[in-house]
């Protein structure tokens, strides 16, 4: 990589502690814009218009549109009253010390530009009241701040009235692609997702072939025909997961564990070419039509295969998609009304959960006992668990209020022998982001993903140094890729990192044993 | 975009240093990318670094690590069978950064 290495901040002796600011920190670290080929691929103009005010005017006629679609958003620009409840809880902040990494300052970046423009007292007396006009350096700054923020939503479990500012990002990001100034990542892995299926880019054939080298290798380990199938006409199960489960490590650890799962439960289940992808960067970009379409994959998906059940894969912001909005994108569960979505809901089984997530999937089974473990397979591991952002702040597994707490740890418990909670305050519904989420896991942006690892890396410490965790699980994909590569830089080996269903892997019993 | 001279040649690159023709690479493209990713190229580098490009020319993507450790294991010895080894080759990830010097696209996603 161009330009000095990136170094891990030292860890802080005593936290929770509020950083000493440094105005202007981060103001450098910009993500790739992407090109006028990517952005018109996704319906967006290819780049700002030639004349600013026409710029100025499309964002704020877009504003508009937002603020009366979107009651959340709208409320979120009023009701913040600068308690400061919220500053430091943000993980970019604490880790990079910019001012404007606090998540209220975050916002103010765009309240202060509704004010001016929405408010009477912004349009009458703007420098009383906090507002400004929108000028190229606010939007440059806008641009810079909301690809800063992972959309994790801490901040808004310790606001006193809920503020959420991933919908202030979300609108944020939404109001620059709607201009032609998007971010590189986020919109090429989506063209990607139109064009070939999936966030890597994973053709059919490429899918296949790597699907039997897994079923080779499993073969090779146990001596069991573990199979992977793909697009298998009349599957009961069809299993939407990320396509890094196909590509890389550890994720793939976790894609064999599922196989394992299925085969030792006697499940048939199938992946589909069409639904090679679980993950939604329709939600991270805050675009209603791009979460849609790639939602409807699945939907269509499901629909050619015939199957009866849909469960999602170790995903975190899929997860969220799947649980929250699904239903009524897609009829995937209750909600939609369209001719299609009525379909679907004829042909699934809804005995099941639809959708069901694999973790609640994998701990029925153990409930019923048609899956047992040799949980000494795990010894050599202690293990802690990563809650991810999406799955823990945005949606829920199971019966009962915390599920998605419970159920991920319950497994591990029944698969393994060791296992160590990280610091309260920093676990379930307060987890800190692992520092890459939202659409930030990129390699232009490794200086703030290591810095915003920084106050998941002290907990993990803690937990390494007073109980020798070795192995910290995550059920995302992107906390796993994040991991992987920034924690090297806090000293910790990348091995450390994988999936609940890799410690599933190891354990479960397979065959006739 | 950027561009590279390599041979008295132009090549377009992108923001991140990728090639953005493949079909224009050859190994002195391949050895001038390295020189700036700081990797010294020896033939252990080349096995990993045809390998993508064969497997590319199948497939259309670069291979699962998984996949990758798997043939090189079989060519040179299970003891190199593993991304240990190829993190000592390329030490930025033997994904990314072995991609960019065989000229391929970037793996893009939860990577």
């Amino acid at each position: 990589m161009a330009g000095p290495d990136p170094k891990a901040p030292a860890l802080r002796e005593y936290f929770p502690a509020i950083p000493a600011l440094q105005p202007g920190a981060m103001a450098g670290a910009k993500s790739y814009v992407a090109n006028d080929k990517i952005q018109e691929s996704l319906g967006f103009p290819g780049q700002l218009a030639e004349s600013w005010q026409d710029t100025h005017d499309a964002v704020i006629a877009k504003m508009g549109d937002l603020l009366g679609k979107q009651r959340a958003f709208k409320v979120y620009m009023d009701a913040c009253v600068h308690c400061g409840a919220c500053t430091d809880k943000c993980h970019y902040f604490i880790g990079t010390n910019d001012p404007k990494n606090m998540p209220v300052a975050r916002q103010d970046l765009m309240r202060s530009v509704y004010r001016r423009y929405f408010t009477l007292p912004g349009k009458l007396f703007p420098k009383l009241v906090g507002a400004r006009d929108l000028t190229s350096e606010v939007l440059d700054e806008w641009y810079t701040y909301y690809n800063q923020c992972s959309e994790c939503r801490r901040c808004s479990v310790f606001c006193p009235y809920g503020i959420d500012t991933a919908e202030i990002t979300m609108a944020g990001r939404e109001m620059l692609d709607s201009v032609g100034y998007g971010q590189k990542y986020s919109n090429e892995i989506i063209a990607k997702v139109h064009k070939i299926g999936n966030n890597l880019g994973l053709p059919g054939p490429a899918l296949t072939n790597t699907l039997e080298g897994l079923e080779e290798d499993v073969k090779e380990d146990t001596g069991i025909d573990v199979r992977y199938p793909l697009d298998v006409q009349g599957a009961e199960v069809l299993f939407v997961t990320p396509s890094a489960d196909f590509f890389a490590e550890p994720h793939i650890e976790s894609l064999i564990g599922y196989g394992k799962v299925f085969h030792a439960a006697g499940i048939s289940w199938t992946l589909s070419t069409k639904a090679s992808e679980a993950g939604n960067f329709g939600m991270f970009i805050g675009n209603y039509d791009q979460l849609r379409k790639i939602a409807l994959r699945v939907r269509e998906a499901a629909l050619e295969l015939g199957v009866k059940r849909i469960v999602v894969g170790e995903c975190g912001h899929a997860w969220r998609v799947a649980y929250s909005f699904w239903n009524t994108l897609t009829g995937i569960g209750a909600g939609a009304d369209d001719p299609f979505a009525i379909q679907l809901q004829s042909q699934l089984d809804h005995r099941y959960k639809q959708p069901m997530h694999i973790c609640e999937l994998t701990w029925d089974l153990i409930g019923q006992g048609a899956i047992s473990f040799d949980k000494e397979a795990n010894d050599h591991r202690i293990i802690t668990f990563h809650d991810s952002c999406n799955v823990a702040r945005g949606s829920r597994m199971g019966d009962s209020p915390g599920g998605q707490f419970e159920i991920p740890r319950n497994i591990i418990r029944a698969v393994a022998n060791h296992y160590v909670e990280m610091a309260p305050g920093t676990t379930h519904e307060q987890t800190f982001c692992c520092g890459g989420g939202g659409g930030l896991l990129t390699d232009d942006l490794l200086d703030l993903r290591i810095k915003g690892a920084l106050p998941r890396m002290e907990t993990l410490q803690q937990v390494v140094d007073s109980h020798g965790v070795n192995f910290m699980a995550t059920i995302c994909a992107i906390c796993k890729a994040q991991f992987t590569k920034v924690v090297p830089y806090y000293g910790f080996k990348m091995s450390m990192i994988g999936g609940v269903h890799q410690l599933v892997s190891t354990a479960i019993r397979l065959g006739d044993k | 975009m950027a561009n590279i001279e390599v041979g008295g040649k132009s090549y377009e690159t992108d923001e991140e240093g990728y090639l953005v023709d493949l079909a224009s690479w050859n190994e002195d493209v391949g050895k001038y990318i390295a020189g700036i990713e700081n990797v010294e190229m020896s033939d252990q580098h080349w096995e990993v670094i045809n390998f993508l490009r064969d497997y590319y020319n199948e497939f259309q993507i670069a291979p699962a690590v998984r996949v990758l450790t798997k043939a090189i294991g079989k060519k040179l010895g299970a003891d190199k069978g593993n991304s240990q080894y190829l993190y000592e080759l390329f030490p930025y990830g033997p994904a990314k950064q072995a991609c960019k010097i065989a000229g391929l696209p970037k793996p893009t996603g939860c990577v």
